[in-house]
């Protein structure tokens, strides 16, 4: 995000301070790219649970999209953005009052409502990230008073920090061109926190845990890569080189992620599977995020390569520590937004968003004590505080389902559906009876509610 | 009257079921199934994690006949199954008492 890194005279986007109609549309093309990514996500993850979890996988995301973007208007905007201190923003922008129409984000040529609405995207998945390491057992309304929180004490202040004029971070010189660290690496040590207090799945390590669909699996990294066009692209705020080298090195960190973690798994597992060939592209999209405005081409190789082979190995450490972290959001997301953070220090060329340069740039090793520091400072403050939710949020409503409930299957008991209908039975007659279909039938609702549900599938 | 039960390689079907049509069979039920005998499972990795994979799967075949039809035709079903490779499944027949046309109430051979 380069709000106020030092950008070179001649990469301003326009000389004066008018709004730019062609930024501005491209800014709110971006927000939609950057929306479908929760989507994505869902399908990504949900298709690597069992078929008895997956719709519960998919709303675990999906609910983001309502809860941050209510508490975005509300008060996130501000408390991310809006001026204050050192830690967080200001208040006045709650409820999005005090933004003119036609007021410019300071620097730019795009409306604050559009960098609002912009944001909002990244506020949104952030979370929602953190789903994936605690499938299958966590309570629906548990989840979604933590996201509350989380986005609240967690999400809002960091983003603050790390792109904010104001934030510690920022001022420090951390470069986070579109949120290694305040989404990658926050989101992935948020999940180590509340999984190393909620615990493991039950059969962890024991019983077998198959995806139940690759092809979701792919479908959701496929939208997941499309949409981080916009998620990194539209990081410059507006369209121009720099736009177009993020872009291009989002697209070349990606491919090559992918050829590292095939040919890791190749060499160490004997296969070129779907699900590395996936995983991989995502831990180089993440790895390449915070670098994508700071790194050139063949930079931005290294990076995808070591990215998808440090993400591939990493992934083995929960068999080999014990914690269950579910879908790998440790292992790709903190790993990964480390990797591209720290490598920024390496590998900045300082002809890209900033002069600031890497150690194999003549830069020496500052860039990557500034890196280094916003990193961990991130990592261990999700880490700590996100532990501390899902505490809070244990011993108020208990953050897991009950143990049968579990095994049984989470869908049914938090959403009261199955998945997939492949009743062969004459297409699914054979369910049962409907039991209160009819509009206004609230005598038959009452009823419903006494004696469930008749399902044989 | 026989039940002959084939369970066997799922690609095998086809040719099975059109041998038993060659062989004038009128009728018969596939359903989807899984399972292991010597050549046992397989194995798969996912993200590094190897699972061993058991029950493979297979399709079951059952054929009602007449009881002179009955080893004639588990030869048929064997011949159409056999790959010679491991895992090919296994074919037995076994006795029934009574079968009935559900709908004219037929019963015994005139029911197939």
């Amino acid at each position: 995000m380069p709000v106020g890194i030092t950008m070179l005279a001649a990469d301003k986007i326009t000389p004066d301070d008018a709004l730019s109609a062609a930024n501005t549309g491209f800014m709110l093309l971006c927000a939609a790219l950057v929306l479908i990514m929760t989507p994505g996500l869902a399908f990504f993850y949900g298709g690597m649970v069992r078929v008895k979890s997956v719709l519960n996988m998919l709303m675990m995301s999906f609910i983001s999209i309502g809860i941050v973007t209510v508490l975005w208007v509300l008060y996130g905007f501000s408390v991310a953005f809006d001026k204050g201190n050192d830690l967080f923003g200001g208040f006045d922008w709650m409820g999005m009052h005090n933004i003119g129409l036609t007021e410019l984000w300071p620097g730019y040529t795009i409306p604050i409502y559009v960098f609002a609405l912009f944001q909002m995207m990244f506020a949104i998945i952030t979370p929602a990230l953190i789903s994936g390491a605690l499938a299958d057992r966590v309570k629906f309304t548990a989840w979604a008073l933590f996201i509350a929180l989380w986005a609240t004490v967690v999400y809002f202040p960091v983003a603050h920090w790390v792109w904010a004029a104001d934030g510690w971070a920022f001022k420090l010189g951390v470069i986070d061109f579109a949120g290694g660290t305040a989404v990658h690496i926050n989101a992935g040590a948020a999940a180590l926190g509340v999984i190393l207090v909620i615990g493991k799945r039950v059969g962890f390590k024991k019983d077998p845990m198959r995806p139940h669909s690759l092809p979701l699996v792919m479908l959701g990294a496929g939208l997941l890569w499309f949409g981080w066009f916009g998620f990194n692209g539209g990081s410059w705020l507006g369209a121009d080189g720099v736009t177009a080298a993020a872009f291009t090195n989002t697209q070349v960190a990606t491919a090559a992620a992918m050829l590292g973690w095939l040919a890791y798994e190749k060499i160490r597992h004997g296969s070129f599977t779907t699900l590395g060939a996936a995983s991989g592209a995502v831990s180089g999209l993440v790895a390449i995020t915070p670098a994508c405005g700071a790194v050139s081409p063949l930079g931005a190789i290294a990076i995808g390569i070591i990215s998808g082979v440090l993400c591939a190995m990493a992934v083995g450490l929960k068999y080999r520590f014990g914690y269950d972290d579910s879908l790998d959001v440790v292992g790709v997301h903190m790993v990964g937004g480390l990797i591209g953070s720290l490598l920024i220090g390496l590998f900045a060329t300082g002809k890209v968003q900033s002069d600031a340069k890497g150690l194999f740039y003549g830069g020496g090793l500052e860039q990557l004590g500034k890196q280094a520091a916003g990193a961990f400072a991130v990592l261990a403050y999700s880490l700590i505080v996100s532990a501390i939710l899902a505490k809070v949020v244990d011993l108020v409503m208990g953050f897991r389902v009950d143990e049968d409930d579990e095994v049984a299957g989470i869908d049914q008991v938090e959403h009261a559906e199955t998945a997939y209908d492949f009743a062969g039975a004459g297409g699914g007659t054979s369910l049962g009876s409907l039991q209160s279909a009819h509009p206004g039938g609230e005598a038959k609702k009452k009823d419903a509610k006494k004696d469930p549900k008749k399902v044989d599938a | 009257m026989k039940l002959i039960t084939a369970v066997v390689k799922p690609h095998r079907l086809d040719e099975i079921k059109e041998a038993l049509q060659a062989f004038g069979v009128q009728g018969l039920t596939v359903t989807e199934a899984s399972g292991y005998g010597r050549q046992r499972g397989h194995t798969e990795v996912y993200r590094g994690a190897e699972y061993t994979v058991d029950l493979v799967p297979k399709v079951r075949i059952e054929v009602l006949a007449e009881d002179e039809d009955a080893d004639d035709l588990v030869d048929v079903v064997v011949k159409a199954a056999r790959t010679g490779k491991i895992g090919d499944g296994k074919v037995w027949s076994v006795p029934v008492d009574t079968a009935v046309r559900v709908r004219t109430g037929e019963r015994g051979p005139d029911a197939l």
